[in-house]
């Protein structure tokens, strides 16, 4: 294809190709500082024109690579950074094999991790990229990769997609590791934040699961903790993967083990303050 | 790469890996053509980077779980359908794994595929609906077309498990002009250890020519031509007698056209070897003396469909349109009648307005 971009997160790499310039221009901005893969890529992504003369004519880009959802809906060539963010996740959802995959963030502290998981909107992503400024190292807010043999966690810190009323919490950070706003995007106003150096620096380097939080945002609720038992956990991890059906009994195993060896907690917060606190007592006790 | 013959290449001589310099490229390929468990497989041997390595042997425990999956779905059929007591045959990729085939290794299986005698169809249907089964698409036309011209009754998929079947009576569409043999076809089915038929060696290579030559546009074409080529290799062992078995049968069917040319495309694309003395397509030639110099000569037709067959590039995408348009019209073509085609593209065309 006419323009390519390689990129390694973690112990994934990628290889994107694209029929235009712009998308892989904006790549390459935002994942200034990332390693480029030594040899194979995992996975390929390919952003081309939904029907030939749509690479000119009110562009609009398909997402496709090695595994395609047939009636995924093209974006406008303006969002093209976020069709490649997407073809990248599709490719995880859809052909990843070498890990359990949790729709999760994860960050870590002394070589300890903390998964945080939930439905869309529950807020871990904001969580996650947050504690990544504060002192944690941040390992992913998409997808954490459990490794089947000896459960540990694998960073995948790509860049973090704020949303909405989320962009406001990081007008402090240097300027160069925000992408453009994405405006009109299936999930409203979008903008990528590139995780600090030391994300990136160590995104080679897994760490062992100590808790697993399920975190609730609402602006009526009431900061609280409650305890998961671990049936309920692994019910709820088991949607939180996408491969979790696919894996067969490894997945099973490999999740059973997990619930069973770390503490589960919800947490209800209103502010993002809260939750710090309450993430922070947490850790203390753990 | 700018076309899929690095692929084949590796699938038929896999010492052939050492020569490889581009691998994202080659297994975004063995992806697009569903080749990608297979290929882990035939490498299993083979000296590799270590990262391709790592992906092969991920792509080895996944197409395992997928083999397991799509086991259970063929009990789950049998469990349905056992108080109707008649048998019930495994088609392609269900059939290749449950009867412990080559051609089942690292084999991405889709839907489960059946087929039942005709005059069992409505209990079939009333049976799997009862179990759980619920039709794909509820379209008055298409329910009246798949069940008076085609081969299978509409699909159906399974509520909880997601997965679909595909309950076929016969091997083509009943507009098609082969006609099998399919009482024949059935009455000679082979026994699994659990109930489950799977069809005879010579009518699973000729359902598999069939589908490949006398129906579809060759979509899938490299994966079906490998099935074949995997059990071309391992019947031809088990029996010396089994090419000219494969003849009389594809004849009975009035297939052997199609079951020639597969026969030709995968010698000449996988290297299949002929080992025969009555062969099966009339074009195999001398190349000089000794098992090994026999050959089939290709001809001008057997070109296009291996210009069509290799149409991807190392990006994964399908190239040369223009060929695959010529084979997508001949499809409909060998499907139907001319007059009945007409009729057919013009209420989809009306129905997409």
């Amino acid at each position: 294809m006419k323009y390519v971009f390689r990129l390694k997160v973690g112990p994934v790499s990628f290889r994107i190709g694209s029929q235009w310039r712009r998308p892989v221009a904006q790549l390459r901005r935002l994942y200034a500082g990332y390693p480029e893969p030594d040899g194979v890529c995992d996975f390929t992504v390919r952003l081309e024109a939904e029907r030939f003369w749509r690479r000119w004519l009110r562009p609009s880009v398909a997402i496709r690579g090695d595994y395609v959802l047939p009636d995924a809906a093209p974006l406008p060539l303006a969002q093209g950074l976020l069709a490649a963010e997407m073809g990248m996740n599709l490719q995880m959802a859809l052909g990843q094999k070498r890990f359990l995959l949790l729709h999760a963030a994860s960050v870590e502290r002394d070589g300890r991790a903390l998964l945080m998981t939930g439905h869309s909107g529950a807020g871990k992503s904001t969580l996650g990229a947050l504690l990544g400024e504060r002192g944690w190292r941040f390992m992913g807010d998409e997808f954490a990769l459990l490794d089947l043999e000896d459960g540990r966690l694998h960073p995948f810190p790509r860049a973090v997609s704020l949303k909405n009323e989320s962009l406001g919490l990081f007008d402090g950070v240097d300027p160069a590791r925000l992408g453009p706003v994405l405006s009109g995007t299936p999930k409203g106003r979008i903008r990528h934040l590139r995780p600090n150096s030391e994300a990136v620096a160590r995104m080679a380097e897994p760490a062992r699961p100590v808790m697993i939080l399920f975190p609730r945002f609402g602006r009526d609720l009431e900061p609280i903790v409650r305890e998961v038992g671990a049936a309920e956990a692994f019910m709820r991890l088991t949607q939180a993967s996408t491969n979790y059906v696919a894996l067969g009994e490894r997945g099973f195993e490999a999740l059973t083990r997990f619930v069973g060896a770390l503490p589960s907690r919800a947490i209800d917060y209103a502010d993002t303050a809260q939750a710090e606190k309450l993430v922070d007592a947490l850790w203390r006790s753990a | 790469m700018r076309d899929a013959r690095w692929l084949v290449r590796l699938l038929a001589d896999p010492a052939a890996a050492r020569e490889v310099e581009d691998w994202t490229s080659l297994i975004a390929i063995a992806r697009s053509e569903s080749l990608a468990g297979s290929l882990a497989w035939r490498l299993q041997q083979a000296e590799l980077p270590p990262r391709v390595e790592a992906m092969f042997e991920a792509a080895r425990r996944d197409g395992e779980a997928a083999r397991v999956q799509a086991l259970w779905e063929a009990e789950m059929a049998r469990r349905a359908l056992a108080p109707l007591g008649m048998p019930v045959i495994l088609l392609k990729g269900t059939a290749y794994a449950a009867a412990g085939l080559e051609a089942g290794r690292g084999r991405s299986i889709g839907d489960l595929d059946i087929l039942v005698p005709r005059r069992a169809l409505p209990d079939v249907e009333r049976a799997l609906l009862a179990a759980g089964w619920e039709w794909v698409k509820e379209d008055s036309y298409d329910d009246q077309y798949y069940r008076r011209w085609m081969h299978e009754l509409p699909p159906l998929i399974h509520r909880e498990r997601d997965r679909m079947i595909d309950v076929h009576h016969a091997i083509l569409p009943l507009t098609a002009r082969p006609k099998p043999d399919m009482a024949a076809m059935i009455a000679e089915r082979v026994a699994l250890a659990d109930g489950l038929f799977t069809l005879s060696p010579a009518d699973m290579i000729v359902h598999a020519a069939a589908h490949l030559f006398a129906d579809g546009d060759l979509a899938g074409g490299l994966r079906n031509l490998w099935d074949i080529d995997r059990l071309l290799r391992e019947f031809g062992e088990r029996d010396s007698d089994f090419q000219p078995k494969l003849r009389g049968r594809a004849e009975q069917h009035g297939l052997l056209p199609a079951v020639a040319r597969a026969v030709r495309l995968a010698h000449h694309i996988y290297k299949t070897p002929v080992r025969c003395q009555a062969p099966i397509s009339k074009s195999l030639v001398l190349k000089g003396s000794g098992q090994e110099k026999i050959g089939y000569r290709i001809a001008a037709t057997d070109r296009l469909h291996v210009r069509r067959l290799l149409a991807r590039d190392g990006w994964g995408r399908a190239t040369r349109p223009l060929t695959r348009l010529g084979f997508y019209v001949r499809s409909h073509w060998l499907r139907m009648p001319p007059a009945m085609l007409a009729r057919h593209l013009w209420v989809k065309a009306r129905k997409k307005s």
